[in-house]
């Protein structure tokens, strides 16, 4: 008697294990599909382009990856796309020592922070990889170059341009961010204030915000900071998820046309804010362009045509050439604005 | 785990070892344990990614599979111990952050950097003392206490730096943070790892205070009539969890140089994930050191393989989540069925009691499993 419950016992005790060992080991096999090696860095004129966005999920960077594999599909390289499912430092780090174990030829990222990934970066580096920035740098040593969608102080003044035209020059602004540790979005601040204290005395600049790029929190920011600002005339949010949040939420409350939105956003996600009067006018580079000359320059770092010094030139397919500026940054070009005119000529 | 306890017990005191775990011989209570099973589970799946996953075979996986769980690692130690005694801290990565915040601000003011790393382990005493006072001495549930907490001290950290960000540590600090021992692929924060896991053990598993934690887990009330210290032992708890995630955080900043409010955001659950996969029970007094350690080890080499298998964020965080409900879930089911089934065919044990003195012991096991 006593040996079978011992036995029984042993058994129950055992069968979770087994389970457990079994479930994960069908769960990787479903997963692990892609036995063949990776192609690595080295696999003759086949050029490897690995996008490593902020965070996956983003439409923003599902656009630029977009025009990143239409460039990567042109020069008949290797496309991928990789990223964590928040836009943390840490995260982004595990990825890029995944991407320098595969060897893959170059790295396009968007750094969630211009120091922490730096190391990880080297490494990648001097295991071969190439290293292009997109969108948010780190700083200049950790990488080879850096593919700036516009100019900081360029769309800063874009901004304040719009939101001076949208009020009348006169009046309460508040800004609605991202996290209040963004790098982009600090700098264009920055930049907006001193263009607003020097170019544009009657606004007055209240109170910025932080929406942390995501939805549900622009959006309680946005009602926050009307009940605490009732004469406040304009928003500007210098980030996509923001003032998509903003205008959802104005288009539906009392403030509509009263309250003025302005700021970064996307043809798709405001062409219903555009066309219903909520917001008159925003501006964006084109990420799709954005990714796509990415790609390019990632392509030319690795075929050995430039090394990333200024006055370097390449070739990016349909955007023409283009030079290499002072560290290593590649200009993509001004922001664009979209109104009601000619927001359905664009697709992103 | 009152209800648990069998009345019988009481008339079946000195027959063998009627203290559970030590009732069969030595090697099947160390060879059917769970964490031997967690154990084998990280095995298989290390040998199964290194045959079928690219790359995954090379040294360097360890490196930085070591690198990237190492706060985790440090910190599932003591939570493990408060998990035990039934409690719960869900504020360690906020004070990760905090410490992080404190060390990058104090260096920043040109605080030495030995004397910044020993204020932010003050920090981290501190938070946790403020935790185990709300629980132990004003006698709030610990859920709610590190809920509001978690909120309290990321919150002071994001407000300590604003929207700066504290970097150029110190070099050779920060290579140390990132290096390995000598040669060999292992991270030099694996030696301080090794320590805490050590003294951590010898605590829980080697000494009377340990047993307490068991006790105060399993049994609260009665834990406190035998003399246990309750109040005492969780305090002490909760500091040592807020040191050791100070430590975490002085790590987390090096290896990253760069000190923000956001560092290590979310990173509590992945912790407490980590230690209720390791075979720690939610409700307290049941679990053991090993079989945490490999818990956090086996997410860590889980979410490396399919990193390295092109998966996305999704299907990992998909993969680590239905392992944990698997492991919880599973282990409660097959205890449901075992007690069914000996509930079908109780006569034997109820008929000669005195024959079988494992029978009472096994009806409170069961109910455990």
């Amino acid at each position: 008697m006593t040996t079978q419950t011992t036995r029984r016992r042993g058994l129950a005790r055992f069968v979770p294990a087994v389970a457990a060992v079994l479930g994960m080991s069908l769960v990787l096999a479903a997963c692990g599909g892609s036995d063949d090696e990776g192609n690595g860095g080295g696999g003759g004129d086949d050029v490897s382009v690995t996008f490593l966005p902020k965070n996956l999920g983003n439409p923003y960077f599902e656009t630029s990856s977009k025009g990143g594999k239409a460039a990567v599909e042109e020069f008949e390289g290797t496309f991928k796309e990789v990223g964590p499912s928040e836009a943390t430092p840490d995260s982004q780090v595990s990825y890029i020592n995944t991407l320098t174990q595969q060897g893959t030829g170059a790295i396009a990222i968007s750094a969630n922070d211009p120091e922490a990934i730096g190391d990880a970066l080297q490494e990648a580096r001097d295991a071969g990889t190439k290293v292009v920035t997109f969108d948010s740098d780190t700083k200049p040593e950790y990488r080879d170059l850096f593919v700036n969608q516009a100019d900081a102080k360029g769309i800063a003044s874009k901004q304040v341009e719009l939101i001076a035209k949208a009020i009348g020059d006169q009046g309460k602004i508040a800004i609605l961010s991202a996290s209040a540790n963004a790098t982009n979005q600090n700098e264009w601040i920055k930049l907006m204030e001193e263009d607003l204290k020097a170019n544009h005395p009657k606004i007055q600049l209240v109170e910025t915000v932080y929406g942390d790029d995501d939805d549900q929190t622009s959006f309680d920011k946005t009602a926050a900071l009307l009940q605490k600002h009732p004469d406040l005339k304009g928003i500007v949010s210098p980030t996509t998820v923001g003032i998509a949040a903003a205008a959802r939420y104005l288009s539906d409350s009392q403030y509509k046309g009263k309250v003025q939105l302005t700021g970064l956003g996307t043809p798709d996600q405001m062409r219903e804010y555009v066309k219903n009067g909520t917001v008159g006018s925003f501006a964006l580079w084109n990420p799709e362009d954005l990714g796509y000359l990415t790609a390019f320059a990632a392509k030319a770092l690795v075929d050995g045509d430039i090394k990333g010094e200024e006055g370097d030139t390449f070739e990016a397919g349909k955007l023409g050439e283009y030079t290499v500026g002072a560290d290593g940054v590649v200009l993509l070009g001004d922001p664009l604005e979209f109104n009601k005119d000619n927001i359905d000529d664009f697709q992103f | 785990m009152t209800s648990l306890i069998d009345p019988s017990d009481t008339s079946t005191p000195s027959r063998g070892r009627t203290y559970r775990d030590h009732q069969r011989p030595l090697w099947q209570r160390v060879l059917l344990s769970r964490d031997v099973a967690v154990w084998a589970a990280l095995v298989v799946v290390y040998l199964y990614a290194s045959a079928t996953v690219p790359f995954f075979d090379r040294p360097i996986t360890i490196t930085y599979l070591l690198l990237d769980v190492a706060p985790i690692l440090l910190i599932a130690l003591p939570m493990t111990l408060v998990i035990i005694t039934g409690e719960i801290d869900l504020s360690v990565a906020s004070t990760v952050a905090l410490a992080s915040v404190s060390f990058g601000v104090l260096y920043d003011k040109g605080t030495p950097v030995v004397l910044a790393a020993v204020a932010a382990l003050l920090v981290g005493v501190v938070c946790g003392a403020f935790n185990g006072f709300l629980v132990t001495v004003v006698g709030l549930p610990s859920l709610a206490v590190t809920i509001g907490t978690l909120a309290l001290y990321r919150g002071i950290a994001v407000g300590l730096l604003g929207t700066t960000a504290v970097t150029d540590f110190p070099e050779a600090w920060t290579d140390w943070a990132r290096g390995r021992i000598g040669e060999s692929d292992i991270p030099s924060i694996m030696i301080v790892f090794a320590v805490l896991a050590v003294l951590f053990i010898v605590l829980l598993h080697f000494t009377a205070f340990g047993r307490g934690i068991f006790a105060i887990g399993l049994n609260e009330g009665a834990a406190r009539f035998s003399g246990i210290r309750v109040e005492r032992t969780k305090l002490v708890l909760f500091m040592l969890t807020g040191v050791v995630s100070a430590m975490a955080g002085i790590y987390y900043t090096l290896r990253y140089g760069s000190a923000r409010g956001d560092n290590a955001n979310g990173m509590e659950l992945q912790v407490i994930a980590a230690v209720l996969l390791g075979g720690v029970s939610i409700f307290g007094g049941r679990g053991a050191l090993p079989g945490v350690i490999a818990g956090v080890l086996l997410i860590g080499a889980i979410g490396s393989a399919l990193r390295l298998a092109d998966q996305t964020a999704d299907v990992i965080n998909i993969v680590t989540g239905l392992l944990l409900v698997v492991s919880v879930v599973g282990s409660s089911v097959l205890g449901w069925i075992g007690s069914r089934r000996r509930r079908g065919a109780p006569e034997p044990n109820s008929t000669t009691p005195q024959a079988d003195p494992d029978g009472p012991v096994s009806n409170r096991e069961r109910e455990d499993r």
